[in-house]
């Protein structure tokens, strides 16, 4: 085993560890840097429970390794809401929706939604359905998870993601 | 929406008891719970870490059945950061009385040890356990362990086990538990004097309940108790039962459970695994967690249904049922949770119609298989055998599925019906969730475009199905439910019980029904659970039981609560109970709105000022109650649904799905529907794609989640949901619903996809309808 210095920045807050070659992402965040939100749901990448965004795509945790995202910036569920607590618009249609039960999948699903709502400037329903065909959820049987992508297609776009992404406005 | 904007539609004005209050019951209060679980701020077992925490991982068996020749644990212990390396012969003698919770205790149980002993059992068994510094270490470790086995011929065909090769040989048997109704003469007089008879014989393969998060259990040894956080759905049974195992009094041990990521039965109770993590942290005297991976869990946890039914129907010349058998055949694995549910699963088979002569035999049977544990319905199979039966029926008969449940439905008229098993359905609409169902599906409509689809060779076909689905049936220690509510002097409410919620929203929908109750806004009561020191013994979630047991609970000490506070009240102000409201928070004198007095001052008064209290009235403002329910609160409902079958890869589209639903008085609609859809979403997946197989040596076949399939989002259809609603007897009028869906579903969609497939003749008699069967079924009917 080889230990590798990293540095990242997580939530915005700059982070400086010695990590074994072989540990997960998912196992950093959760285990070294007290992030639990990201959660394992089958460490083998297909049930996208431990989803986060590094560098503005949504990964799977579980398949990347600490020391790949040295240099990297990372977002993990715990940096989603605003600094004074409230929702984000994908958090906030999920819980107006009844979009989630035990909560176990849900970071994920708010993971692969925020990217997907920042990677265009005005996703689809059907855009949104197919980023979350890789994520599962057991309790809900996905009606107020397909309930909150409609919300949040049919939102005011200044709604229906924080403006703390700039993107172009050229129609698709 | 907030509870405040969702006030506004649904203020009513129910003046009993002097509340008048704004109804939280009834209304789609977003969730208490929801902030924490969507910015990553839950609670469940893996967040949680002691300091000193080691971690274990088990050393898990290749073979399903073999002798133990030898176990070389010494390159494992020595590698750094292993703590140790046990054996059964380590932990066996930690754990004096350690069984499965719901196992009762006049059949014999197979050996409850915590590893394999001298041989094997099942593919996955735990054979040792390793605690290291850290879970990477301990499973490195667990790599270095040399198992030394000889192989033996395994069982795993549960039809041919009963005389295979014995699994437990201490039990000399293979047969869990087998019955039978009493001969009747009648019986086989009525089949033999019917118009009609239809035998078939339906299978249902092997499934998982598959909550996204794994078993998981931490354990500390500590000077004054064992402290234990685990993902269970009820933290007192889980305390009660490592207690019982430890030979500890129950107070000494306490188990936390605070978010839990899914249970649909298979986290009722601690098993093999857990009580061995629990020996491991005795031994040690450190804590210790062991967070299962999805591989042991997809071969070791529990697996559930793997069932058969050959059924026999005697119908008159108009298709009314005139007689009826079932004989029940289970798998229960190596090690069953509890002896199968061939008991009650012939005893609901007749369902919501009558059926004047029965019979049934059942048996579960032991094979070198992973054990049978509850899913969500562990019963399910009477329906599904049932209403997927009525359609072979109907199509062989040929009559209309639909017009077939008509004639055979209870009615109003029959009620309190007696059914031949015993059981007496009262306040049940099973015939209007029926009629509703169809009416909104409009099958005239559809049988149009079915025909003017296949003209353009397209398959469409249209799946009905009932039930009833008995709710909080009152087992063992599930008969009853505590709850304590405390006002504390701020006027807010704290509620202490033994709920427990893998999803279920209990403490969004418990406030809901005790805010109702005091009239107090939904936001100043606390539900507090996952707790086992708390609340009072009870058990959790399971059965579709809290809405029930738990919501009567609520309603009942709220009532004793109130009825102090307005004692308070009434001596305050100088006036009759009767005449006072409380509103808000408020509590006013009727007609005279100026004299009033606010919860927050009552509680005050009744806490620091004790001197004004009514003479003799004890100080403080805190009440108790144990609801009890004296049977099984019966819901019912139908489905629809509408699929698109593509005849060339036999992949199904679902396009329609209609609910038509009685549980009572709902809650919380927004939560009612959500547990119906995720039973749905089973079932869909049970139907479709969801098969756990063992190939003729015992090997597990589904190990990832790339073999084992649930649901995607792509794949469901828009639910779309009809309540009625016939309240129960209970307290409140609530009945249960978290089981419906997984019930009722799969008969719905298969049966839709035979009737989209009826060109081809098919019928189904074995599940899964997976796209390469449903090609095979088709070939064959071409």
């Amino acid at each position: 085993m080889s230990e590798h210095r990293i540095e990242t920045h997580i939530n915005g807050q700059r982070i400086e560890k010695s990590v074994d070659a072989r540990l997960t992402l998912v196992d950093f965040l959760r285990g070294e840097c007290g992030l639990t939100g990201t959660h394992a749901g089958c460490e083998h990448g297909v049930c996208g429970a431990c989803t986060v965004i590094v560098d503005g795509l949504a990964v799977r945790a579980c398949l990347m390794l600490a020391v790949q995202v040295d240099g990297a910036e990372i977002r993990t569920v715990e940096g989603v809401a605003a600094a004074d607590g409230s929702l984000h618009p994908v958090q906030q249609a999920l819980r107006e929706e009844h979009g989630l039960q035990c909560g176990y999948c849900t970071p994920g699903f708010v993971m692969t939604l925020v990217a997907e709502l920042e990677k265009l400037p005005r996703p689809s329903v059907a855009e949104m359905t197919a980023a979350l065909s890789g994520n599962i959820c057991r309790c809900t049987g996905y009606q107020g998870i397909l309930r909150a992508v409609e919300r949040l297609a049919s939102a005011p776009e200044a709604e229906a993601r924080r403006i703390d992404i700039e993107r172009s406005e050229e129609p698709r | 929406m907030s509870a405040s904007a969702d006030r506004a539609g649904g203020a009513g004005s129910d003046m009993a008891d002097g509340v008048v209050a704004p109804r939280f019951v009834g209304q789609r209060i977003a969730r208490t719970e929801d902030l924490r679980l969507l910015t990553g701020r839950g609670r469940f077992v893996d967040d949680m870490n002691l300091p000193g925490t080691l971690h274990a991982a088990f050393v898990r068996s290749p073979l399903a059945r073999g002798r133990i020749l030898s176990i070389d644990i010494a390159s494992a212990r020595a590698l750094r950061g292993v703590h140790a390396v046990y054996v059964c012969a380590d932990l066996q003698p930690v754990l004096k009385d350690a069984r499965p919770a719901f196992w009762p205790p006049n059949i014999p149980c197979p050996p409850f040890v915590p590893l394999a002993r001298a041989d094997v059992r099942f593919a996955g068994e735990a054979v040792a356990l390793v605690v290291a510094d850290d879970r990477y270490i301990a499973e490195d470790a667990a790599e270095l362990v040399q198992v030394e086995y000889e192989a033996e011929d395994p069982v795993i065909d549960y039809l041919v086990a009963e005389s295979g090769a014995v699994v437990h040989p201490e039990l000399g048997t293979n047969v869990v538990f087998a019955g039978a109704s009493a001969a009747d003469p009648e019986l086989e007089a009525a089949f033999a004097g019917a118009a009609h008879v239809v035998e078939e014989t339906v299978h249902q393969q092997n499934q998982l309940a598959l909550p996204m998060e794994t078993r998981g259990i931490l354990v500390s040894f500590e000077a004054e108790e064992v402290r234990v956080w685990t993902a269970t759905q009820s933290p007192q049974t889980a305390a009660m039962v490592i207690a019982d195992a430890l030979g500890l009094p129950h107070t000494q041990v306490r188990a936390y459970a605070y978010d839990v990521g899914g249970g649909f039965g298979m986290k009722a109770h601690p098993v093999r695994d857990e009580f061995a993590v629990v020996a491991a942290a005795k031994l040690l005297r450190r804590p210790v967690k062991w967070i299962e991976d999805r591989g042991e869990h997809l071969i070791a946890s529990s697996h559930a249904r793997c069932e058969s039914a050959r059924m026999r129907m005697a119908f008159d010349a108009e298709f009314r049922i005139l007689a009826a058998s079932m004989d029940y055949r289970s798998n229960s694995g190596a090690y069953g949770w509890w002896p199968g549910s061939g008991a009650k699963i012939t005893e609901t088979f007749p369902g919501p119609y009558r059926i004047p002569r029965y019979g049934y035999r059942h048996s579960a049977v032991y094979t070198n298989t992973c054990g049978r544990g509850a899913y969500r319905g562990p019963w399910m199979f009477e329906t599904v055998a049932r209403e997927i039966f009525l359609n072979i029926a109907a199509r062989r008969l040929g009559v209309d599925p639909l017009e077939l449940r008509r004639r055979n439905v209870i009615l109003p008229a029959d009620q309190p019906y007696r059914a031949a098993t015993g059981i007496v359905f009262d306040r049940v609409s099973p015939d209007q969730t029926l009629e509703e169902v169809a009416r909104v599906v409009d099958i005239a409509a559809f049988r149009r475009e079915q025909a003017a689809a296949r003209a353009q060779g397209r398959y469409l076909g249209l799946g009905i199905a009932a039930y009833m689905e008995p709710t909080a049936p009152p087992n063992a220690f599930l008969a009853h439910h505590n709850i304590e509510l405390r006002m504390e002097p701020s006027g807010h409410v704290v509620v202490r019980s033994p709920t427990h919620a893998t999803g279920q929203g209990t403490e969004t929908t418990i406030a809901q029904v005790i805010a109702d109750e005091l009239g107090l806004p939904f936001e100043s009561v606390r539900v507090l659970q996952g707790d086992s020191s708390e609340g009072g013994f009870g058990f959790g979630g399971a059965g579709s039981r809290q809405a029930v047991m738990a919501g009567g609970a609520a309603v009942l000490s709220a009532r004793r609560l109130r009825a102090k506070i307005l004692a308070i009240a009434a001596h305050l102000l100088e006036a009759a109970e009767a005449d006072l409201r409380i509103r808000d928070g408020r509590i006013s004198v009727a007609g005279v709105p100026d004299l009033s007095v606010t919860m927050q001052q009552v509680a005050q008064l009744a806490y620091f000022v004790p001197a004004k209290l009514p003479p003799g009235m004890e100080p403080g403002l805190s009440a108790e109650a144990r609801h009890v329910t004296p049977g099984t609160t019966w819901a019912n409902a139908a489905h629809a649904c509408v699929v698109e079958v593509d005849a060339a890869t036999g992949l199904v589209k679902i396009l329609r799905w209609i609910v038509s639903e009685d549980c009572g008085v709902m809650i919380n609609p927004m939560v009612v529907d959500g547990q119906i859809s995720g039973g749905i979403a089973q079932a869909i997946g049970g139907v479709l794609l969801e098969e756990a197989p063992y190939d003729e040596h015992g090997n597990p076949l589904a190990a990832t989640l790339k073999d084992y399939l649930p649901p995607l989002a792509p794949q469901m259809p828009v639910i779309e949901f009809l309540h009625l609603c016939t309240p129960s007897a209970g307290p409140g009028g609530f009945k249960g619903v978290g089981e419906g869906g997984a019930i009722i579903g799969p008969p719905t969609l298969a049966n839709a996809i035979v009737d989209a497939l009826a060109p081809f003749g098919i019928e189904c008699t074995r599940l899964p309808l997976s796209p390469d069967r449903l090609v095979g079924l088709i070939e064959a009917g071409r």
